[in-house]
């Protein structure tokens, strides 16, 4: 087997500097009655030529993103990533490394920790933020918990403009835990006045801007509410490069930010791994969840950087931790780090506003069509149209045209009444041709 | 603080002194805050034609804060950051618990063929079905290796399983109307801290279980704290001391003969693939890092994947997502439908899919075949490391055969007036990466060594060899060896106190001082 250095002759020696004649000694703890008396019923070893062929066939079943034009988002975008993001992430020293646990020899990734951190609290406005969490609907999830902790209340307000996903994953930790979740029904419009469900028992409200059906939203005005009435406000957006053009929620109040960080460095990859980002307030840093890193010095009086104030998590504080999580998003924030440090802030205001304007030339393109209409009175580079007709079956017309066209919300939010609505993005990744095909097929179908 | 390097005095080494702080091929390297610029992008972005914004009054205004650096630099900046890492590619990573094995980049390869890295978790199904495929293939490997007829594949690590199983658990308990009774989670002394966490996490209240002189559960003790308010146990198996628990099937016995289930943490599965399943043995839930036992990389913290097996008393209760086989193939089922016990969702779309790709590369190159000598050879290496090392460390629990990893205590260090630390740092300079250190708390000042199956012997030799110089260098008193340990690392021993005390969590611009 390619993988394994041992051959026969060394297994024979080290079982003798052991003192025991065969493997089977070694695995004496386990019962006789309970080993495993047969092989697996799995195929045998394959050569590194037959796996690659056999998981290519698999791949070709489906249909890639960048092989037609694309238009899906919904929490997950298509975003050209620089070639040196994916070959800076597979140098070994990055891939094949632990966690930090032994700073003295893990600088690299700790530095690189230390800088994410300062990125996404930038991006976010907000003070400070951890090393990662796995993804943003469970960053949610644990900016909700933490609302609790700080607050003692246990009333989660969940805005009907956040993802369902995110919502559902809310819900179910809420009621495994004992606590409400009062999710309000889809907002397709951002008409919702969630001001009005904040009262002294509620503990946060979350709320996602862009939101589900690509709404911006002013968040000031919730932010006061909240404040008057000893609530926290938890802020979601699930596409991080509208942060390069849209205000921030830091800068509207938001007490908790959390989001997506998938769009920036990180491929597509069917739903995962993605990156979770987590920012709050300075006064709730020891509430937070998930790694920090911190700057110190060494011996000989030289920064360096080390992972800290880890009295808040699960190796040192057991069943009283902020969180659960351990391993995290480590290789996608790293991949996160290096595509935004590329782009720099002129490189991000500039991808938002393309994203920005290809939207909205699609947006036109779509109000010209007898039957549609979008809906939205704002967006950044995903809105919502109406088509007449079941979305789900537009949007599989469209796919058979070589068109990745959109997501039907009933596949988001099912028996909702909403089956005439279909989410679309548009971001750099769409040439004018991509555009134009899109609204003709479309004009073809609705 | 937030200043560049002390330029590194030479005062004592007897070298000369460093104008850069450079040292040969160890570069120094600043924050991408000092040596970036906000104008400056390696990205090059046309400018859209004009438009018409429609943000409804929302545009960002303030400066954000970020720098910028164009390719070359950037390469720099990255590559010479990754010179400060120690990694397996470059030498033995004998963390316990961590399972350093080698990463085959055939994993990588597949991972990032456009029909797996590039599709979107919410194209329509019909453009997905080699996904489904893929996941239903490595929902079979993990099924058959565990015994186990149902899997939950969408939790994102370890920790993330278990929370998912307790779920599952509680959900199971809800449905028999006993949530208000039972409310305790057993947890060994020797657990992982994600253990406590996460069963805390799921709204149950932890009690701690002894560990027996053996190094096991103490079944006795163990029995004496079951009765009707117990949910669970959370078990690691082979447990964290690198023991097998040999009473497993009487603990699964026992924990069923009082209505309660048996959560296993599976963290340590690598040591037993094709040599004993899980499901033959009791258990209701194990989770499995595919990150440890299946070798999707680290990548120095994460990402991972953490699916879940379960028995068929918990199969009704798993999350959505989960795949159908319908007539027309694979289906994703997305909601918990209106006669289902599914407890809700873990987490948006389906799962780690990158880390399955690599997961299920890894599993169809090793095979049955493959696989199973990997947990021997994984085994057989940690006792040859142990039959070379007993005479002069030692074992909290006995001289006794050890799975794929194994624990010494400081009680020989003692007499030295050295730490586990001291002995971790000073390895550093012999050129490895320490083992894993006081951790599990049961045993002193604990090294837990997990050498894996992906050493040469002749790798396996010199790491026991360095070993016993440093121990023999220790008893001779040799405190320098180890109290100023590390020497040779890119950073001297750092310090975490400062680091806790006033914490410096981000960059920020520095203020003018002299
Ligand atoms: C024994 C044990 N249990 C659970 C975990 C948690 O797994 P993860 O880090 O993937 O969340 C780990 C590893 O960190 C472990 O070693």
């Amino acid at each position: 087997m390619r993988y394994l250095p041992l051959n026969s002759e060394d297994r024979s020696e080290m079982l003798a500097r052991i003192g025991v004649d065969s493997i089977d000694a070694l695995f004496s703890s386990i019962p006789e009655a309970n080993r495993l008396s047969r092989d697996l019923d799995l195929p045998l070893r394959r050569s590194e030529m037959e796996t690659q062929r056999l998981l290519a066939a698999m791949a070709a079943k489906n249909m890639p993103a960048g092989s037609a034009p694309f238009f899906i988002g919904a929490g997950a975008y298509k975003h050209h990533i620089p070639a040196s993001v994916d070959h800076l992430i597979q140098r070994s020293e990055f891939l094949t490394s632990y966690t930090p646990y032994q700073p003295e020899i893990s600088q690299g990734t700790l530095q690189a920790i230390f800088e994410f951190q300062t990125q996404v609290a930038a991006l976010t406005a907000m003070d400070v933020a951890n090393a990662s969490m796995y993804d943003g609907s469970t960053a949610t999830m644990e900016a909700v918990l933490m609302a609790h902790r700080v607050t003692k209340r246990r009333k989660a307000v969940l805005s009907g403009g956040l993802h369902p996903h995110y919502a559902e994953v809310v819900r179910t930790v809420s009621k495994m835990t004992d606590n409400d979740a009062l999710s309000l029904p889809p907002d397709v419009f951002a008409a919702e006045d969630l001001a009005a469900e904040v009262d002294e028992e509620t503990s946060c409200v979350v709320v996602q801007t862009p939101d589900a059906f690509g709404n911006l939203r002013d968040l000031s005005a919730l932010a006061a509410a909240c404040k008057e009435h000893g609530a926290l406000l938890i802020a979601v957006f699930t596409e991080a490069i509208s942060l390069g053009l849209v205000k921030p929620p830091g800068a509207m109040g938001a007490d908790i930010v959390v989001g997506e960080g998938q769009s920036i460095g990180n491929g597509l990859n069917f739903g995962g791994p993605y990156v979770g980002l987590f920012a709050t307030r300075q006064k709730y840093l020891r509430q937070m969840p998930g790694r920090l890193c911190g700057e110190t010095v060494d011996a000989d009086g030289r920064r360096g950087f080390v992972l800290t104030l880890s009295t808040r998590e699960q190796h040192i504080k057991r069943d009283k931790a902020t969180s659960s999580i351990c391993t995290n998003a480590g290789l996608c924030c790293l991949a996160f780090t290096m595509h935004l440090t590329l782009l720099g802030e002129a490189g991000l205001r500039q991808l938002a506003r393309v994203n920005h304007a290809n939207a909205v030339d699609l947006a036109g393109r779509f109000a010209q069509i007898y039957g549609v209409e979008v809906l939205n009175r704002s967006f950044f580079n995903e809105f919502t149209v109406r088509v007449p007709g079941p979305a789900a079956e537009i949007v599989e017309h469209l796919a058979q045209k070589g068109i990745l066209g959109g997501v039907p919300a009933s596949r988001l939010w099912p028996g909702e009444d909403l089956d005439d609505l279909m989410i679309v993005a548009s971001s750099e990744i769409n040439t004018d041709e991509d555009r134009a095909a899109f609204a003709s097929a479309l004009r073809g179908i609705a | 603080m937030n200043r560049p390097e002390h330029p590194i005095s030479s005062a004592g080494t007897g070298r000369p002194r460093s104008f850069t702080s450079n040292r040969g091929l160890c570069q120094e390297e600043g924050l991408i805050f000092e040596i970036g610029r906000p104008d400056v992008s390696g990205v090059d972005i046309d400018e859209p034609a004009p438009f018409e914004m429609r943000l409804g009054g929302l545009e960002r205004e303030e400066p954000i804060g970020l720098p910028g650096l164009s390719e070359p630099e950037a390469m720099r900046h990255y590559v010479r950051l990754s010179q400060k890492n120690y990694s397996i590619d470059a030498g033995l990573y004998p963390l316990g618990s961590c399972t350093m094995k080698h990463n085959p980049r055939l994993n990588e390869s597949m991972a990032r063929l456009p029909g797996f890295g590039d599709i979107h978790p919410l194209q329509p199904e019909s453009t997905v079905a080699g996904a489904l495929e893929l996941i239903a293939e490595l929902s079979r490997w993990l099924m058959e290796m565990t015994g186990m007829p149902a899997v939950a594949m969408s939790p994102k690590a370890g920790a993330h399983g278990e929370a998912c199983g307790m779920m599952a658990i509680k959900a199971a308990i809800a449905a028999r109307g006993e949530s208000a009774t039972r409310r305790i989670v057993l947890v060994p002394e020797s657990a992982h801290g994600t253990n406590p966490a996460s069963a805390a996490l799921v709204g149950f209240a932890t009690r701690t279980v002894p560990c027996g002189p053996d190094g096991r559960v103490d079944l006795a003790a163990l029995k004496s704290l079951l009765g009707p308010d117990v949910a669970a146990i959370m078990l690691t198996n082979p447990n964290t001391c690198g023991l097998f628990e040999s009473d497993i099937v009487a603990i699964a016995e026992a924990m069923h003969a009082v209505g309660a289930y048996f959560y296993c943490d599976g963290a340590n599965f690598n040591a037993i693939v094709g040599k004993t399943r899980p499901g033959d043995l009791g258990v209701d839930a194990m989770h499995i890092n595919l990150h440890k036992t299946f070798s999707t990389p680290h990548g120095g913290g994460g990402p991972g994947a953490g699916p879940v097996v379960l028995s068929a008393r918990l199969a009704p209760f798993a999350p959505v997502p989960f795949l159908r086989e319908g007539e027309s193939g694979l289906r994703l089922v997305e909601h918990v439908e209106a006669d289902s016990q599914s407890f809700g969702r873990m987490a948006a779309f389906h799962g780690q899919m990158g880390m399955f790709v690599r997961a299920l590369s890894y599993m169809m190159s090793h095979g049955a075949d493959g696989l199973r000598q990997a947990s021997e050879d994984a085994v057989l290496s940690a006792n040859y490391i142990r039959a070379s090392l007993s005479d002069l460390m030692t074992q909290p629990f006995g001289d006794q055969p050890c799975m794929h990893e194994v624990l010494f205590d400081d009680a020989w260090l003692k007499p030295t007036g050295l730490s586990t630390l001291d002995f971790a740092k000073a390895m550093i300079d012999e050129g490895y990466h320490p083992m894993t250190i006081y951790f599990p708390l049961v045993a002193h000042g604990a090294m837990l060594i997990e050498p894996t199956e992906s050493e040469s012997k002749a790798s396996l030799d010199l790491f026991i060899a360095t070993l016993r110089d440093l121990a023999f260098s220790a008893f001779d008193g040799a405190f320098d060896r180890f109290v100023g340990a590390p020497y040779h690392a890119p950073r001297r021993r750092l310090d975490e106190t400062r680091a806790a005390r006033n914490p410096i969590l981000k960059w920020s611009a520095p203020t003018q001082d002299v």
